[in-house]
C-alpha cells in the first residue's frame, strides 16, 4: 500500500499527460465564474449560520450542562413548554434568508440557461458513448473524438461555443469544472450548454453521470485555442486522412485495418472504414491521448491499445482482433500515420 | 428493583377511536392510488410519442356498456353491506351476486377487449409505446377488479352459507371501501383512455 | 407514586428448535420489531464491510485492488443495501417495538399483517444478496446488481444490462417495498386506533407522532417506486418500452420516477431520527421538549413540502429555467420547519441540566452533524452550484453526513436509551464514551474531507481516478477515517453482547423518564400493561412523580 502512495506521488510528479487543475474555485469562464461568485455568497450565509447556531449549541452544552455537586443538582429545572414569539422569530428570519438567497440564484439560473446567442458563436454536437465523447462541428465539417478543440473567447467579441447535447447509450455527463458546471447528456433527448475559455490552455473534467463499467476513464479534455491556433486546427481537420505510401510499414498496416473488422466500427474519411460506432480515427495521429484521454497517445500505447483493448480500460466495448504480431506493428504504424 | 409505576385507570371511559379495518383500507387506498397516478402520468406522457402505429384513435373502441355494469357495482355492493347491517340475510346474498356478476361481465369486456386488439389490431405490450403504456394501465386496473371478485365471490359463498352474519358489517364495508375504489379508479382511467386519450 | 410487582417468569431450557420456531412464528410486534433491528444490523455490517473495500480502492490513484466490474457492484450493493436493508428495516424494528409501548398498547393494529411484512421484506434482502450466488443467464455465475442504486435507464435495460442483475434488484426492491407499505398501513391504523385512554393526538409523544407523518410519506413515495419496478420488471421481461430510449422511451421518465420516491425517502429515513431525538434530548436535560406544537406541525410540513422537491436532484438533466428555479424554490423552502426543529431542540436543551450519557452525547452529535448537513444541502440547493457539485464527491459527502452523521449517530443514540427496556441490562456507559469518540473522529476524518475532492471536480462513482488531480491525498484521510468508524463499530456490537449478560439490571425506568414505556417492566412481558393505562398530559410519568404539578395543568 505504501508503495503505491509513493509510487503515484512520483507519478503525479512526472505524468506525462499535462497536470491539471479541476477545481470549480478557479474559474476560466463566464459560467463558472457566475457559479463561483454564487458560491461564494451562500458559503459566507452558511458559515454564519453555522458560527450563530454551531456557537449557541456549545455555548448551551457548557452553560447548561448537570453539575452533580450543586445544592439543587437532584431537582428538575424549571419546565417551558414553548414561546410563540420565539418560535415566530426563527421561523421569520429563516425565511428571510432564504428568500434572499432564493432571488440570486434565480438570477443566476436565468443568465447562464437563457444567454442571448451571440452571431459568432462556434456550434458543437456532443454524443456521449459507452465509454467516449464524439465531437461534430457540423458547420466546418469536422468530426473528432475525446479531444475538444474550441477558440478562447474575448469579452469584448465574445466568440462562446454552444454545445448541442445528447446520447448513443446510456446517461452521461459533460463536466469541465473550470469551464462550466455539468450537463448531463441522455438518449433521445438534446440538451445545450456554453463554453467560453478566457484563456488558451487544457481544461480537464470527466463524466460525471454513471453510464456504465468503465465511467471512471471516461475523460474530457477541453482545448481552449487562441483565434490563429484554432483556425489551424481546423484547416489541418479539414483535410483529407493522410495516405503516406513510402512508408511500407503503414501501407500494410492499412492493408490489415481495412480487411478487418476495424472499420465496422471507425471511420478514416476517405476510405471504406465507414464504421460510427467507436471514434473517427481520420485524424487520430494528431490527438494527444488516446482510450478517452486515459493514456498518451504513443506508438507503444497505441500497440497495447489494439492488442488488449481492456488493458488500458478493462470493459471498454471495443474486442482485442486478435492480430498477429507483424500485423499490430503495421496497424500501429499506419495509425501513427494519420496525422 | 421488580415494581414498576401503575397509571392509574380512567373511571368514565367515553373513549372512542377509529375501526382499524377502514383505516388500513384507506391507507392501503392511498398507496393504491399513488401506484396508479404513476401508471396513468406514464400513459399522458408518451400520449402520441409511438414511433409505430397503431395508434389508439384506430383500435381503441369505448367500453361504454361494461363501464356502466362496473360502476353499478359499486351500488349493489352499498345495498349488500347495508342489507347485512339490517340483518336481512337473502338480500345480502342477492346484492353480493349481483355485484360479482356485474364485475364478471365487465371482465369478460376486457378480456373481449385485449383478444380483438391481440389478435385482428396486433397490438402488445411491445408493439409500441401506446402498447406498453396501455396493456400496463388497463391491466393493472383488471388486477385489481381480479382480486376484489374473488373476496367478493368469497363473501357470497360465506352468505350463501350463512356464515356472514351481522357482526361481519364492519369487515364487509371495509370490502366495499375496497371496492368503491376500483370503481374510481375506473372512472379516472376511461377518462384518460378512451376519451383524452383518444 | 404507586407501584406494582412483576411476576416473574417461570425460567426452563428451551430446545432450540422451539425458540427459533418461536421467533419465526411470532406476532409479538417487541419480537418482530427486534427482528427487524437484528435484520438490520447483519446488513449494516455486510454494507459497511463493501464500503470499506471501496475506500481502499479508491485511497490511492489508479489501484488495482478490486476491478471496475467488482467496484461498480459494490457501490450499487452498498447504497441499495443501507437505504432498503439498513436503513428502513432499522427504523421500523424501532418504531415496532416501541410504538404500541408509548400508546399504551397490546400489539399493533394488525399483527399477522406486521409479520408478513417482516418476512417479505427479509426475503427481498436475501434475494439481493442471493445474487452474489445465483446464476446469472448466459453472463457466468453469480452477477450483482451494478447500476447504481437509483438504477438510471436505460442502463437497466437489457440491451446494457444483460443476465440477471438488474433483475435481482428490481425484484428486490419490489419485496421490500410491498412489506414497507404494510408496514406503513400498521403503524397509521395502530396510532389512530389503539392509543390508551386520555391519549389523544395532542398528547401523542413526539415519537409516535413523527412515525405517522413518516408512514404517511410512505404510501405517497415507496409506491412510485414500486410502480416504477412495475414499469421496468415489464420493460425487462416482456418487452415493453417504458425506459428503452431506442422505442422512443424517456430515460427522464424514469428519474422523475425515481426522484420522487427518492427525495421524501431521505425524510422518511431521518424523521425517525428527529423522533428518538425528540424523546432523548428532553429526557436528558429533563426539560419538557419546546413547543410540541411546532414540532408537530413541522414534521407535517416537511411532510408535504419533501413531496415537490423532487427534481433538485436533476438540476443538470437539462430542465427549462423556469422549473430549476421553481424546484429551488421549494427545495429552500424545506430549510425552514427544518431550522424550526434544530432551534426548538436548542431551546429544550436551553436552561435544563444536561446530562452527557452515552445516549445523549450521541444525540448533540446528531444535532451537530444534522446542521453542518443542512448547510451543505442548502448550498446544494443553489441550481448553479449544484451544476458544479451535484454527482461530485461532495454530494457523496453531503448524503452521508445526513445518513451517517445524523441518522446513525441518532440510532446509535436510541440503542444505548432503548437497549436497558429492550433486555433490562444497561449497556456499558464506559465502553459507549469510547465508542462515541472514536467514532465520531472517523466520521469526521472520513465526511469532512470527503467534501473537497468533490469541490476539486472529482465524481462520484469512478473505481479509479487520475494521479495529476491532486484528489489523493483527500482520498487517503478519507479511507482513514473509515478504520475509526469500523473500530468504533465493533466496540458497539462487543457493548450489546458484553452487557446483554453483564451489564447493570436497569430495572423499568432507569432514565427517569415521562413516557409509558417506562411504566412497565424492562423487558416488557408479552402484554406490555398489567393493566390499560390511562394518560391525561404528554407526560404521564412525569404527572406521576410530580403530583403537585402536572403537565396537565399546562396543555
Amino acid at each position: 500500500m505504501l508503495r503505491q502512495v509513493w509510487s503515484s506521488i512520483a507519478t503525479q510528479a512526472t505524468s506525462g499527460l499535462s497536470s491539471g487543475s479541476t477545481s470549480i474555485f478557479s474559474p476560466a469562464g463566464t459560467p463558472a465564474h457566475s457559479v463561483f461568485s454564487l458560491s461564494m455568497l451562500v458559503l459566507s450565509i452558511t458559515a454564519a449560520i453555522f458560527l450563530v447556531v454551531g456557537g449557541l449549541l456549545f455555548y448551551v452544552l457548557l452553560r447548561y450542562r448537570h453539575r452533580p455537586g450543586e445544592k439543587d443538582a437532584s431537582q428538575e429545572p424549571p419546565q417551558i413548554y414553548g414561546s410563540n414569539q420565539i418560535e415566530l422569530s426563527w421561523t421569520v428570519i429563516p425565511i428571510l434568508i432564504v428568500v434572499m438567497l432564493f432571488l440570486a440564484t434565480a438570477r443566476v439560473i436565468l443568465s447562464t440557461q437563457n444567454a442571448p446567442k451571440p452571431a459568432a458563436a462556434l456550434d458543437v454536437t456532443v454524443i456521449g458513448h459507452q465509454f467516449w465523447w464524439e465531437y461534430r462541428y457540423p458547420k466546418l465539417g469536422i468530426v473528432t473524438a475525446n479531444e475538444l478543440h474550441i477558440p478562447v473567447s474575448d469579452p469584448k467579441h465574445p466568440t462562446p461555443t454552444y454545445l448541442t447535447m445528447s446520447s448513443a447509450d446510456t446517461d452521461h455527463s459533460f463536466w469541465v469544472p473550470r469551464l462550466a458546471g455539468k450537463m448531463d447528456l441522455i438518449p433521445n433527448r438534446v440538451n445545450t450548454m456554453w463554453l467560453d475559455p478566457e484563456a488558451p490552455g487544457l481544461y480537464l473534467g470527466q463524466c460525471a453521470q454513471y453510464c456504465g463499467t468503465q465511467h471512471a476513464k471516461m475523460l474530457l479534455r477541453v482545448y481552449g485555442d487562441t483565434p490563429a491556433a484554432f483556425a489551424a486546427w481546423v484547416a489541418h481537420q479539414q483535410q483529407k486522412a493522410a495516405n503516406d505510401s513510402d512508408n511500407s510499414a503503414a501501407a500494410d498496416g492499412r492493408k490489415v485495418f481495412q480487411h478487418t473488422a476495424c472499420i465496422s466500427c471507425h471511420t478514416v474519411a476517405g476510405t471504406v472504414a465507414t464504421g460510427t460506432f467507436g471514434p473517427d480515427l481520420t485524424h487520430f495521429a494528431s490527438r494527444d491521448t488516446l482510450a478517452s484521454g486515459s493514456v498518451v497517445n504513443t506508438p507503444e500505447n497505441v500497440r497495447a491499445f489494439v492488442e488488449d483493448p481492456a488493458h488500458f480500460k478493462p470493459g471498454v466495448l471495443m474486442p482485442p482482433m486478435h492480430l498477429s504480431q507483424h500485423d499490430l506493428d503495421a496497424v500501429t504504424a499506419y495509425l501513427m500515420t494519420l496525422k | 428493583m421488580s415494581e414498576t409505576a401503575v397509571i392509574p385507570q380512567a373511571p368514565d371511559a367515553a373513549w372512542e377511536l377509529p375501526s382499524r379495518g377502514i383505516v388500513g383500507m384507506a391507507c392501503l387506498i392511498l398507496a393504491e392510488a399513488a401506484i396508479f397516478l404513476i401508471f396513468i402520468v406514464a400513459y399522458l406522457y408518451y400520449l402520441g410519442k409511438s414511433l409505430t402505429g397503431p395508434t389508439p384513435h384506430d383500435v381503441l373502441e369505448v367500453p361504454i356498456f361494461t363501464s356502466i355494469c362496473l360502476l353499478s357495482s359499486s351500488a349493489t355492493v352499498h345495498f349488500a353491506a347495508s342489507a347485512l347491517h339490517h340483518g336481512k340475510r337473502a338480500a345480502t346474498s342477492l346484492w353480493l351476486a349481483a355485484t360479482v356478476l356485474l364485475g364478471g361481465i365487465f371482465l369478460a369486456g376486457t378480456a373481449q377487449e385485449w383478444y380483438k386488439l391481440i389478435v385482428h389490431d396486433h397490438l402488445t405490450i411491445s408493439t409500441n409505446l401506446f402498447g406498453t403504456t396501455f396493456y400496463s394501465l388497463v391491466g393493472l386496473h383488471a388486477t385489481h377488479v381480479v382480486v376484489g371478485l374473488i373476496m367478493l365471490s368469497l363473501a357470497t359463498i360465506f352468505s350463501l352459507t350463512g356464515s356472514l352474519n351481522s357482526k361481519h358489517t364492519g369487515r364487509l364495508e371495509v370490502l366495499s371501501l375496497y371496492w368503491h375504489f376500483v370503481d374510481a379508479v375506473w372512472v379516472v382511467v376511461f377518462t384518460v383512455v378512451y376519451v383524452l386519450g383518444r | 407514586m404507586a407501584t406494582q410487582a412483576i411476576p416473574t417468569p417461570t425460567m426452563h431450557r428451551r430446545l432450540w428448535l422451539e425458540v427459533v420456531h418461536d421467533w419465526v412464528t411470532t406476532v409479538d410486534h417487541k419480537k418482530i420489531g427486534l427482528m427487524y433491528i437484528g435484520y438490520a444490523l447483519i446488513f449494516l455490517v455486510i454494507a459497511g464491510f463493501e464500503a470499506l473495500l471501496m475506500r481502499v480502492q479508491l485511497a490511492v490513484p489508479n489501484n488495482h485492488f478490486v476491478s471496475p466490474q467488482v467496484f461498480n457492484q459494490l457501490f450499487t450493493m452498498h447504497g441499495t443495501t443501507m437505504v432498503f436493508f439498513v436503513g428502513m428495516p432499522i427504523l421500523f424494528g424501532f418504531g415496532n417495538y416501541l410504538i404500541p409501548l408509548m400508546i399504551g398498547a397490546r400489539d399493533m393494529a394488525f399483527p399477522r399483517l406486521n409479520a408478513f411484512s417482516f418476512w417479505i421484506s427479509a426475503f427481498g434482502g436475501f434475494l439481493l444478496y442471493f445474487s452474489y450466488l445465483g446464476g446469472s443467464g448466459l453472463y457466468g455465475a453469480g452477477s450483482a446488481p451494478d447500476v447504481g442504486w437509483w438504477a438510471y435507464a436505460p442502463l437497466t435495460m437489457r440491451a446494457f444490462s444483460p443476465g440477471h442483475s438488474t433483475d435481482y434488484w428490481t425484484l428486490a426492491i419490489l419485496l421490500s417495498g410491498v412489506g414497507t407499505i404494510g408496514t406503513a398501513a400498521n403503524i397509521v391504523a395502530t396510532t389512530l386506533c389503539m392509543r390508551c385512554p386520555g391519549m389523544k393526538l395532542s398528547r401523542m409523544p413526539l415519537l409516535v407522532w413523527l412515525y405517522l407523518v413518516m408512514s404517511g410519506l410512505v404510501f405517497v413515495t415507496i409506491s412510485p417506486l414500486t410502480a416504477a419496478q412495475i414499469m421496468l420488471m415489464l420493460d425487462r421481461y416482456l418487452g415493453s418500452h417504458f425506459f428503452d430510449t431506442q422505442a422512443g422511451g424517456s430515460a427522464v421518465l424514469w428519474m422523475h420516477f425515481f426522484w420522487i420516491f427518492g427525495h421524501p425517502e431521505v425524510y422518511v429515513l431521518i424523521l425517525p431520527a428527529f423522533a428518538f431525538a425528540n424523546e432523548i434530548i428532553p429526557v436528558f436535560s429533563r426539560k419538557a421538549i419546546f413547543g410540541y406544537p411546532a414540532m408537530v406541525a413541522a414534521s407535517v410540513g416537511i411532510g408535504f413540502i419533501s413531496l415537490s422537491v423532487w427534481a433538485h436532484h436533476m438540476f443538470t438533466v437539462g430542465m427549462t429555467a423556469g422549473a430549476n428555479t421553481f424546484f429551488v424554490l421549494a427545495t429552500m423552502a424545506i430549510s425552514v420547519p427544518t431550522g424550526i426543529k434544530i432551534f426548538n431542540w436548542l431551546a429544550t436543551l436551553w436552561g435544563g441540566k444536561i446530562h452527557f450519557t452515552a445516549s445523549m452525547m450521541f444525540a448533540i452529535g446528531f444535532l451537530f452533524q444534522f446542521l453542518i448537513a443542512g448547510l451543505t444541502g442548502i448550498m446544494l440547493s443553489v441550481a448553479p452550484f449544484d451544476w458544479q457539485l451535484g454527482g461530485s464527491y461532495f454530494v457523496v459527502a453531503h448524503f452521508h453526513y445526513v445518513l451517517v452523521g445524523a441518522i446513525l449517530f441518532m440510532l446509535f443514540s436510541a440503542f444505548y436509551y432503548w437497549y436497558p427496556k429492550v433486555t433490562g441490562r444497561m449497556l456499558s456507559e464506559k465502553i459507549g464514551k469510547w465508542h462515541f469518540w472514536i467514532f465520531l473522529i472517523g466520521f469526521h476524518l472520513t465526511f469532512d474531507f470527503m467534501h473537497i475532492p468533490g469541490l476539486e471536480g472529482m465524481p462520484r462513482r469512478i473505481y479509479t481516478y487520475e494521479a495529476d488531480r491532486g484528489w489523493m491525498m483527500w482520498n487517503i484521510i478519507v479511507s482513514s477515517g473509515a478504520i475509526f468508524q469500523t473500530i468504533g463499530t465493533l466496540l458497539f456490537v462487543y457493548n450489546m453482547i458484553w452487557s446483554y449478560f453483564k451489564g447493570d439490571v436497569a430495572g423499568p425506568d432507569p432514565w427517569d423518564a415521562w413516557t409509558l414505556e417506562w411504566s412497565t417492566s424492562s423487558p416488557p412481558p408479552h402484554y406490555n400493561f398489567a393493566e390499560t393505562p390511562t394518560v391525561e398530559s404528554r407526560r404521564p410519568l412525569w404527572d406521576l412523580k410530580h403530583p403537585d404539578d402536572p403537565d396537565s395543568h399546562y396543555e
